[in-house]
């Protein structure tokens, strides 16, 4: 078996490509020449530019699926491309909502298994190994495919960095989902925006995150203030989320969003092993939390040992003095 | 409203198996435990049985050596019963695999819900569930952090990247739920001892129809080639609050040209 093609899912949110998908192009184009992008929603053909731009030739749309959730009709286009003469050795999705619901499909579809959750490719030949993060970050494994391609891999965000590289816009190829019987029959009623101003999380500079030390709900004010006067996104733990304090989006760590930004401040959040998968690869990381020997302390760039109530107003004043 | 609830049975995470390094799997060895992710979904399914006025909840379980201490946590909450595969052949088995077993397990119940967790703890791939729904022929929502049933459909609350959006899907359907969508009940002393006579149907692969070929390691198609210490993250400076250690994170952020 030989590496050829590429399949990257470029997912898409408000006409632009998820920058996970972005990452994934880019990958891709150092791996092999011929790389393609599959994308659904209104206006696909409007993203045949940028995903030409990060290296994709061809760009296979779906169309316009209304209301439905993406994974059968998305699953059943791949599944088509596979049988035909364009078949990927590779398929790379980022790990999003709408991707596993995809891969879930296409792996029965095709019979073939996925790999998840992961944090690096290395090439060597036609073999690809891939990396995972083990008990929270003390070990990495890698796997690697035995059987047929497709291999199917489904990769966290940041894994990679984006890198365009000049490409022409991708040629459009229409395609036609199949019999989907009932596999399609769920259908988004309503969509609500809790809404969130300033960077994304996993695209942020600065990330302020809580955690349960905060004590309260009302304390998390503290959190989106700094992360704010820091032009910063807000994030949590998984405590905090649990307990309904602050929306899932928010949530770092290894069921969260992986951010990488160049200084995180972990106020109040204890330093659980799946917390520090989602933040141990920030370029600074700054922590606040009343117990000396909480484990946050062993990754931190600068460690304070005190209470959050205490410091953070005292911190967000001395900041606003500086603007 | 008949439901199924997946159950996974894993090690307890408070004391983590090893890798088998010469295997390159996970040594399963200890006592297993139902998978906390788990409890949230079994918690939900005798709540919407319940409200629906009646109607079973039943267990679906793949674990090795017949493992049951699980699945007697899961019928000391409530419920019915439990359909359990074991069979030394599902030794190293991936998310296909186990999806294929617990597709041919859920047919035996043919349920009008079955609901899974959006990831283990152990494994976390969370693709089984789709993989499950897409055997089945079902349509699936994932992500469920509130679910209602009504006019034979389920409503759910699917959270997504901004929010989340209200998702309407006719039943038989897959759902998985994030924790949080319900608050588990602990077992009662009355639930744990009627869990002792609760039936398990314990089966095998051939009783599944299906072949060890298909399943198991034989069938993963995929090997782990090495595991190794990650780097370690070397600690910088620790401060105790003296009442001004706020200005060291401020000299921090201004090395660092945040402010
Ligand atoms: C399968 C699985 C997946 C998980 N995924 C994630 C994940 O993605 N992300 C995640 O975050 N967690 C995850 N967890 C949960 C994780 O194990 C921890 O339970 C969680 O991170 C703890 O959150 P916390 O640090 O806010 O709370 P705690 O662990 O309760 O820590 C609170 C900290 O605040 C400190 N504190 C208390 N009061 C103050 C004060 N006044 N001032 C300063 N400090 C104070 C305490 O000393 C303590 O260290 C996962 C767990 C499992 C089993
Ligand atoms: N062996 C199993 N037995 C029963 N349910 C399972 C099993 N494996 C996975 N599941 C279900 O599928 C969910 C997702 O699992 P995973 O794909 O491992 O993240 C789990 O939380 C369970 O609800």
């Amino acid at each position: 078996m030989t590496i050829d093609r590429i399949l990257v899912i470029a997912e898409s949110n408000d006409g632009q490509v998820l920058p996970a998908s972005l990452e994934l192009l880019t990958e891709a184009r150092s791996i092999s020449g011929k790389v393609d992008a599959i994308a659904w929603g209104k206006d696909t053909a409007s993203l045949a530019a940028e995903v030409g731009s990060y290296g994709a030739g061809r760009l296979f749309d779906v169309g316009d699926i209304g209301e439905s959730l993406p994974g059968p009709y998305v699953a059943s286009v791949i599944a088509t491309i596979v049988n035909s003469e364009n078949a990927p050795s590779i398929i790379l999705a980022p790990t999003t909502y709408d991707c596993r619901d995809i891969i879930g499909r296409l792996s029965v579809k095709i019979d073939r298994p996925v790999i998840t959750n992961v944090v690096g490719l290395d090439q060597e030949g036609d073999t690809i190994s891939s990396s995972h993060v083990l008990f929270g970050g003390s070990q990495i494994a890698t796997a690697q495919f035995t059987g047929q391609m497709p291999w199917i891999f489904v990769v966290k965000s940041k894994t990679f960095t984006a890198e365009p590289s000049n490409g022409q816009p991708a040629e459009v190829i229409s395609m036609q989902a199949g019999d989907l019987g009932t596999t399609a029959n769920a259908s988004i009623v309503s969509h609500h925006v809790e809404t969130q101003s300033g960077p994304k999380l996993d695209e942020a500079d600065v990330v302020v995150s809580g955690g349960r030390g905060l004590g309260s709900q009302e304390a998390y004010s503290m959190v989106e203030e700094l992360a704010e006067l820091l032009h910063g996104a807000a994030g949590a733990s998984r405590a905090i989320v649990d307990s309904g304090w602050v929306p899932y989006s928010r949530q770092v760590g290894q069921t969260g969003k992986t951010v990488k930004p160049t200084v995180y401040i972990a106020c109040g959040i204890s330093g659980a092993t799946q917390h520090l998968v989602g933040m141990k690869g920030a370029k600074n990381i700054i922590a606040i939390n009343k117990d000396q020997e909480a484990p946050i302390f062993s990754v931190a760039d600068l460690g304070i040992v005190g209470d959050v109530h205490q410091i953070m107003p005292k911190l967000i004043e001395a900041i606003k003095g500086l603007a | 409203m008949n439901i199924v609830v997946c159950v996974k049975q894993i090690p307890d995470p408070a004391d983590p198996p090893a890798m088998d390094e010469a295997k390159g799997t996970l040594n399963r060895n200890g006592k297993l435990i139902m998978d906390d992710s788990d409890s949230y979904g079994v918690e939900m399914a005798l709540q919407l049985a319940e409200q629906a006025g009646g109607g079973e909840v039943t267990l679906v379980s793949m674990a090795p050596n017949n493992e049951t201490s699980g699945l007697r946590t899961a019928l000391a909450m409530g419920a019915a019963k439990a359909v359990l595969i074991s069979d030394e052949a599902l030794a190293g088995s991936d998310a296909l695999s186990t999806a294929k077993v617990l597709a041919r397990s859920v047919e035996r119940v043919s349920p009008d819900l079955v609901i899974a967790a959006t990831e283990s703890t152990d494994g976390y791939t969370g693709t089984t569930p789709v993989q499950l729904a897409e055997l089945l022929g079902w349509p699936s929502v994932t992500f469920a952090k509130k679910i209602s049933i009504a006019d034979g459909k389920v409503h759910v609350q699917r959270q997504t990247e901004v929010g989340y959006d209200d998702v309407e899907c006719p039943l038989p359907a897959v759902v998985t739920v994030t924790a949080g969508v319900v608050e588990p009940r602990y077992p009662s002393f009355k639930g744990i001892m009627a869990a002792k006579s609760k039936p398990v149907d314990q089966l095998t692969l051939s009783d599944i129809g299906l072949e060890a070929s298909q399943v198991g390691a034989a069938g993963a198609g995929q090997k782990v080639t090495s595991v190794e210490a990650a780097p370690q993250r070397a600690s910088g400076d620790i401060v105790v609050d003296d009442g001004d250690a706020y200005q060291r994170i401020v000299q921090f952020l201004q090395e660092l040209k945040l402010v």
